[in-house]
């Protein structure tokens, strides 16, 4: 007969662990960067100009002779903060536009969702670029301009949440226990509408990251001499040639951070999905 | 006698440290019916799995033999199993709708299996496919080939597989709960077909959960509690006079072949001690507690009310539908449906998928806007209340639902069930504590569920809880749809014991709604008989039961299978039926003159 050996329980593989922990280094980075970087990151110093990487500066300088290990610490609260900012500001104007649809009457959910198509219809970065055109250059207006693009996945999927929800048993016994509809909106749909949308989210921020490291790589973002990621990107290209960390290591910065977020964020996933099941 | 087509011996089947299947030996020889009969996580199914080898992954399987016609199965590999499924072995299972590829014409599928077994040589195949759906009794074959699932009715898929099971003749026929979700005329039809095959030499291994299923069709039954066979034999002798007190309490615990107005399920009367045998079987049962009977109830006098008939209950009316009518995209779903229901009373509503019963249950709730027609809940319309008013009006009348599960709200523990439930109804938030232990304690449940989620209860504590939730507004009326469909026949038993026992402390009416005739029968004083939206009979529920006019009621009531046909082995006819002679059973002096569906001899 078949006697099959019975499967060890998946526990988190170290991968997981890795990218956890290397989500908290950023964290503390972006909280705390006194605690990771001595000095200040613009600090000039300009005798240690595109001095490489070594005992001194464990990542270099630039060619003022910024520390760049520092700039990259100081320069984890902006670009992340771009991030995490765009990803809340979309997940809330898609949650709201997202409700309005599912709930709002067929005319509205006509208008909303018609209006989310034509964001989804154009690429994403040239809609950033779009609303900075309008808006004007700038920290806060970089994040709205990748809140614009990110914004329609989340109001599609909690517009689809939301309509299942809705027609579920037990806002069916909510209604006949006589609750209000707004009651019923606030303590039974939204809650559940969320889970799979915090998700979502979580690996979206990565997405959010990269299009925040973008715009400042193209100078639309913080202004300098502030620290950000992917302006040091863009000021390292043009000394690549003779000095490869000031490129590098910001780059690594950024793609280790979106890797570590994504699969965390799987791995939640993972887990939600497993208890929903 | 002829050497079996399956045999196994002491068969242990293990997923990690449950012990699904525990020493079950089984022979079932052809043109033979045996019966594997259990409640939910008796191991049945996993039984039938095992011998055609897809027993699952993480399975631990162990057997002292297995022969599959006379060769030793436990050598067979992949390969040798693929085959054996395909014609030696058919199966049918359950739900045909997700057992049909939903994006194939059902004669394709049937197809399939022919040409990957080459039965038939390769030209006559869609000949072969229509012959086959008309053997299986399915109507213009040649035009239901080419439709998909989802076009045809449940009866028709169920057909339809059971064509694609026995397309490339198989000696063992193997039918997991092949009717559980189809209606009763549906399902007569679906016994008479595998009756059938059984006449035609194929040996049929049936697993089921409903014994009078299993007293139409198999000749001999092994009664599965927790894995094990606790007790085994010809059919007639195990239902007539069973050996096992889980055998006995199963068959106590059927409604339609028990004495009206006494209780189901095996609770200790009067002090609310344990159980004195084990009712509740499988892992359902085995978490349940045993269900306390709610203070100031004389459990003797459960069933007060159903006893004496709706002439004798003096209530006031709570609802009253006048021509109810809705209709769905044109179609209509109720229509000219009309009723009253008294304080105390309850009204069941009986029929078949389709025949409009939720429909009326969700205008009676004012869930749903009638086309025409109007409901009133103690004598107030829902037509033309305002929003704050409907809302006031909900908590007169509450409602519990066939899938308690899905009426919770995933997230909520069963004090925030209850606890909504009670800020609705108006309870100080200082009291609702209090309220909602009070309200799991008439229910049969005590403070420790307080903290529990819903999803980590077992299907009758479920039931429960949302039993518990309809009680906490004090409502006068609760509309019980299907509240038992999902529940093992032991668990059944409780809940509609504990609803009864509700009734005769509160007073509470229940628009009761079933398409289960013997559930119906147990529970109401008067009957309503629902077909495609309309009702066909109404009127005390005993005289409907034993003297039926309409002759859709007598077609119901016809086919539904019975436990007194042990002694026969085959359907019988509807003719047939109402000159059967009755078997003497177990309990025969307490039936005597109550029988759940006896029928006046025709004249």
């Amino acid at each position: 007969m078949t006697a099959v050996a019975i499967r060890p329980r998946r526990i988190p593989r170290a991968g997981v662990w890795a990218a956890s922990l290397f989500v908290a280094v950023v964290a503390l980075a972006a909280l705390l960067p006194a605690v990771l970087a001595h000095g200040s990151p613009s600090d000039v110093d300009a005798v240690a100009a595109l001095r490489p990487p070594g005992a001194a500066h464990l990542l270099g300088t630039d060619a003022n002779g910024r520390d760049v290990l520092t700039r990259i610490v100081y320069g984890a609260r902006p670009s992340v903060l771009a991030g995490l900012g765009a990803t809340a500001l979309a997940v809330a104007a898609g949650t709201v536009l997202g409700l309005l649809a599912a709930l709002g009457g067929r005319v509205l959910d006509e208008v909303t969702m018609r209006l989310v198509d034509v964001l989804l219809a154009l690429p994403g970065l040239l809609l950033a670029l779009l609303v900075i055109a309008v808006v004007g250059p700038g920290t806060f207006n970089a994040i709205l301009a990748i809140a614009a693009y990110t914004l329609p996945s989340y109001a599609r999927l909690v517009r689809a949440q939301t309509l299942v929800i809705r027609r579920s048993g037990y806002v069916e016994a909510a209604t006949s226990l006589g609750l209000t509809r707004g009651r019923i909106v606030l303590r039974h749909v939204l809650p559940n509408a969320f889970a799979p949308l915090l998700v979502v989210a979580t690996i979206e921020v990565g997405t959010a990251l990269v299009a925040a490291a973008s715009l400042s790589f193209l100078g639309l973002g913080p202004r300098p001499p502030a620290p950000e990621w992917g302006a040091m990107l863009s000021q390292g290209r043009d000394y690549f040639s003779v000095a490869w960390w000031m490129a590098i290591f910001p780059g690594l910065a950024i793609t280790l951070t979106v890797l570590s977020v994504t699969v965390v964020g799987r791995h939640l996933q993972r887990r939600v999905e497993g208890r929903l099941a | 006698m002829s050497a079996p087509i399956v045999e196994v011996t002491d068969l242990h089947v293990a997923f990690g440290p449950v012990r699904a299947v525990r020493g079950v030996s089984l022979a079932v020889r052809p043109g033979e019916c045996v019966a594997l009969v259990g409640e939910s996580g008796s191991g049945k199914s996993v039984t039938a799995r095992t011998l055609i080898g897809l027993t699952g992954d993480g399975a631990e399987v162990r057997a002292a033999s297995l022969a599959i016609e006379g060769e030793d199965a436990t050598r067979f590999g992949e390969r040798r199993w693929r085959t054996i499924r395909g014609t030696g072995i058919g199966y049918v299972l359950q739900d045909a709708l997700v057992s049909l590829d939903p994006l194939r014409p059902v004669g394709k599928e049937i197809a399939e299996t022919l040409r990957l077994h080459r039965a038939v040589p390769r030209g006559t195949v869609a000949e072969r496919v229509v012959a086959l759906l008309r053997e299986v009794g399915v109507p213009e074959p040649e035009v239901r080939a080419a439709q998909y699932p989802h076009e045809l009715s449940g009866g028709l898929r169920q057909r339809a597989l059971i064509a694609s099971a026995i397309a490339c003749g198989p000696r063992l026929l193997i039918a997991d709960e092949p009717t559980t979700a189809l209606d009763v005329t549906v399902q007569a039809q679906i016994l008479r077909l595998l009756a059938e095959r059984k006449r035609a030499g194929t040996a049929v291994l049936l697993i089921s959960h409903d014994l009078a299923v299993v007293a139409e069709l198999a000749d001999r039954v092994l009664v599965m509690k927790e894995g094990e066979v606790v007790e085994e034999g010809p059919v007639a002798g195990v239902l007539r006079a069973p050996a096992h007190p889980y055998t006995r309490a199963l068959l106590d615990a059927i409604p339609a072949e028990h004495a009206k107005g006494t209780r189901l399920s095996r609770t200790a009367a009067g002090n609310g001690a344990a159980r004195p045998e084990s009712t509740a079987g499988g892992v359902d049962g085995a978490s349940e507690s045993p269900p306390r009977v709610p203070p100031g109830v004389t459990p003797g006098r459960a069933h007060a009310g159903s006893g004496t008939g709706a002439s004798a209950l003096p209530g006031e009316v709570v609802i009253r539908a006048r021509d109810l009518a809705k209709a769905f995209g044109g179609r209509p779903a109720v229509a000219g449906v009309s009723f009253e229901l008294r304080a105390g009373e309850t009204l069941g509503v009986v029929g078949e998928s389709g025949s409009g019963k939720t429909t009326t249950a969700r205008l009676v709730l004012g869930l749903l806007e009638p086309d025409a027609g109007e409901v009133e809940i103690d004598g107030r319309p829902w037509r033309g209340l305002g929003a704050a008013e409907r809302r006031e009006l909900r908590r007169h009348i509450q409602v519990v639902y066939q899938d308690p599960l899905s009426s919770f709200d995933p997230r909520f523990t069963v004090r925030r069930v209850l606890d909504e439930a009670l800020a609705v109804g108006g309870e100080p938030r200082a009291a609702r504590r209090d309220r909602a232990v009070e309200l799991l304690e008439q229910v049969g449940l005590d403070a420790g569920f307080l903290e529990r989620r819903p999803r980590h209860l077992s299907g009758g504590q479920r039931q429960r809880v949302a039993v518990a939730r309809a009680l906490a507004p004090r409502p006068r009326v609760i509309v019980c749809d299907e509240p038992v469909s999902a529940l093992d026949v032991s668990i059944q038993a409780q809940v509609l014991d504990l609803l009864a026992d509700l009734q005769a402390s509160l007073g509470v009416a229940y628009l009761f709604i079933s398409h289960h005739l013997g559930v119906i029968h147990h529970v109401s004083d008067r009957v309503l008989v629902m077909k495609d939206g309309r009702i066909v009979e109404s009127g005390d529920v005993r005289r409907v039961f034993t003297a039926p006019q309409d002759p859709y009621t007598k077609e119901l009531l016809a086919a539904v299978p019975r436990l007194e046909h042990a002694h026969g082995s085959s359907p019988h006819s509807a003719d047939d039926r109402a000159s059967d002679h009755r078997a003497p059973d177990h309990r025969a002096p307490a039936r005597a003159h109550d029988r759940a569906y006896e029928q006046e001899p025709s004249r």
